[in-house]
């Protein structure tokens, strides 16, 4: 019996939330009287897993699987999961990890539970609190299958060392063509830029701004954070930003640690998306803006004045503490 | 083709959230319930299907007889049927077995879900249909094109989108992307009376027990009062030296 996490990768090398995953599954272990047991695909070094908590790594290296597959990777955590006798299976909320965790948990039969925010509060019965109402409220839910599958938040637990000896054992999953009968065409990824799953910072921008011809200086307050850039729902509504960036209850939600929104009034249902952000910075002109309730820091000003002088202090600032 | 379009009855986007019963229960006093925003853009697109390829468009939902004026607002958009399954919305992977089995009694080739209900996102009501269908499964779908069997489709990943192929029967998890915010529909007059005359089947459900039960809810700590600070010098320190986070 063991606790199974999937470790994320992406050419050779883990992702912070693969550590943050066997974080996760350490503190669990812990609690259950157990070992964790990750799963890499083509991935980094596994003594990096060791490194948070896992003292056996699944090493799957296989050429189809190069390519993220739901069926055919949650087909492979299946077996791992029966061949460890796994009780807790924990996944990430990646977009990957979403695709794949509802048929993981068909297949073993599992109760899922997404967006968990803490380690379980009992593990007999088993319960776990996880956002719901897109973050404007939590559930304490209890999972009654017998294996059951987490889906742990974005930036919830954080990573945490926890020195393990780590052993490797190759695993080859038995995978048969009905697994890849969903193919991959082409991926189209932006490289150079920091995205909004994967960013500490996030620099925000809403209808104050006036216009697309004025993103250029939000770009460079994040450029110059390393934060990605992302905006409010009418602002991708009347295409100044494309769908990808726009945060919200029907747009994509966001776990930074830092979150600064720039000329958006703060609709409930653009909060709800920011609400898991740790903290939150507002510049708008308007000191009534509702976005000022939610907000840890505010500047009440003209965007077009602030963020330049922002971006100017920062970047000293940097500079200083290079 | 046959496609079923699965809604969610979810309280609407600016709904305040309160709990009832010792916080066990959704407060739904002052709440107006909507299609699932995004079912909303699965079911606008089965519409594009059904007007320029030729398409049945059915649509589907599990809860009890108050869900019944979302399905009447589907069928309003322009539905041609709408089935409720008889029985509470418990969890996920009880919701996906009752709609696999309208699946799999109804012979559908394209099944769309949303990417997440807005109440519970849970994510997985799509991908649970599909694995017990046995039917193919795209998720966070923004764009689907259908020639014959064969299925291109674009989903989005993090920090990027991928070309998907695949074939029918599918089970496809929508969001904003797979129609555009201005191509979704408000039921006109002529919509909203031929909705009353189109069938809304009530089928009983087949034994499926939950998996997961929410024992209480709560809400997110109060927020302290926002520090206003009046100059960037101010606020820089203030995000080095008190929140830490550059």
């Amino acid at each position: 019996m063991s606790i199974l996490v999937y470790t994320e990768s992406e050419e050779g090398k883990f992702k912070k939330i693969a550590f943050e995953a066997v974080s996760y599954a350490k503190g669990i272990a812990d609690m259950m009287g157990t070992s964790v047991t990750a799963v890499s695909v083509n991935g980094g070094d596994s003594a990096q897993l060791g490194a948070y908590g896992a003292s056996k790594v699944l090493e799957v290296s296989n050429d189809k699987l190069k390519e993220f597959n739901a069926e055919a990777y949650a087909d492979m955590i299946a077996q791992a999961a029966k061949k460890e006798e796994a009780k807790v299976v924990v996944l990430t909320s990646s977009a990957n990890c979403k695709f794949m965790a509802p048929l993981v948990a068909v297949n073993l039969e599992a109760g899922y539970v997404p967006n968990v925010t803490e380690l379980p509060t009992g593990t007999a019965p088993f319960k776990v609190k996880h956002s719901v109402f897109t973050n404007k409220a939590f559930s304490n839910t209890e999972i009654t299958t017998d294996v059951k599958v987490i889906g742990l938040a974005k930036n919830a637990f954080g990573v945490k060392e926890n020195d393990t000896n780590v052993n490797t054992e190759s695993f080859s999953p038995s995978l048969s063509d009905d697994d890849f009968s969903v193919n991959v065409l082409s991926v189209d990824k932006a490289t150079d830029k920091v995205t909004i799953a994967d960013a500490e910072i996030v620099v925000s921008g809403g209808r104050g701004l006036k216009g697309p011809e004025n993103w250029g200086m939000l770009e460079e307050l994040a450029a110059t954070l390393g934060a990605a850039t992302a905006c409010s729902k009418p602002v991708s509504d009347m295409g100044w930003r494309p769908h990808s960036e726009h945060v919200g209850q029907t747009g994509k939600p966001v776990a930074s640690n830092l979150y600064i929104a720039i000329g958006i009034s703060g609709a409930i249902q653009h909060l709800a998306g920011i609400n898991s952000s740790k903290v939150k910075v507002v510049i708008n002109n308007d000191p009534e803006a509702p976005f000022f309730k939610a907000a840890d820091y505010g500047i009440v000003g003209d965007a077009f004045e602030v963020v330049p002088q922002l971006t100017e202090k920062l970047k000293e600032f940097k500079a200083q503490n290079a | 083709m046959k496609i079923l379009v699965c809604i969610s009855h979810v309280p609407d986007t600016t709904s305040k959230i309160n709990f009832t019963d010792g916080d066990t229960k959704f407060d739904t006093n002052g709440v107006q319930f909507v299609i699932n925003p995004n079912d909303e853009f699965g079911l606008t697109r089965a519409m594009w299907f059904k007007e320029k390829q030729g398409a049945t468009v059915h649509v589907a939902n599990v809860g009890g007889p108050e869900t019944e004026p979302t399905l009447r607002k589907a069928l309003a958009i322009g539905a041609d049927e709408a089935i409720r399954v008889n029985t509470a919305a418990t969890d996920g992977y009880s919701v996906a077995k009752q709609l696999a089995n309208v699946v799999k009694d109804g012979g559908y080739d394209l099944v769309i879900g949303g990417r997440e209900s807005i109440d519970y996102n849970g994510g997985m009501v799509p991908g649970m249909i599909s694995k017990l269908t046995g039917a193919n499964f795209v998720n966070t779908c923004i764009n689907l094109e259908i020639e014959g069997e064969n299925v291109t489709a674009i989903r989005e990943i993090d920090g990027g989108k991928e070309t998907l192929k695949t074939t029918l029967p599918l089970v496809v998890g929508g969001q904003k992307g797979l129609v555009e915010e201005s191509d979704l529909r408000i039921p006109n007059m002529r919509g909203i009376m031929q909705a009353r005359s189109k069938p809304l089947h009530v089928k009983e459900a087949v034994e499926a027990s939950a998996e997961t039960q929410s024992v209480t809810f709560e809400k997110p700590a109060p927020k302290g009062a926002v520090k206003l600070v009046d100059s960037v010098d101010e606020l820089v320190n203030l995000l080095h030296n008190e929140a830490k986070v550059i």
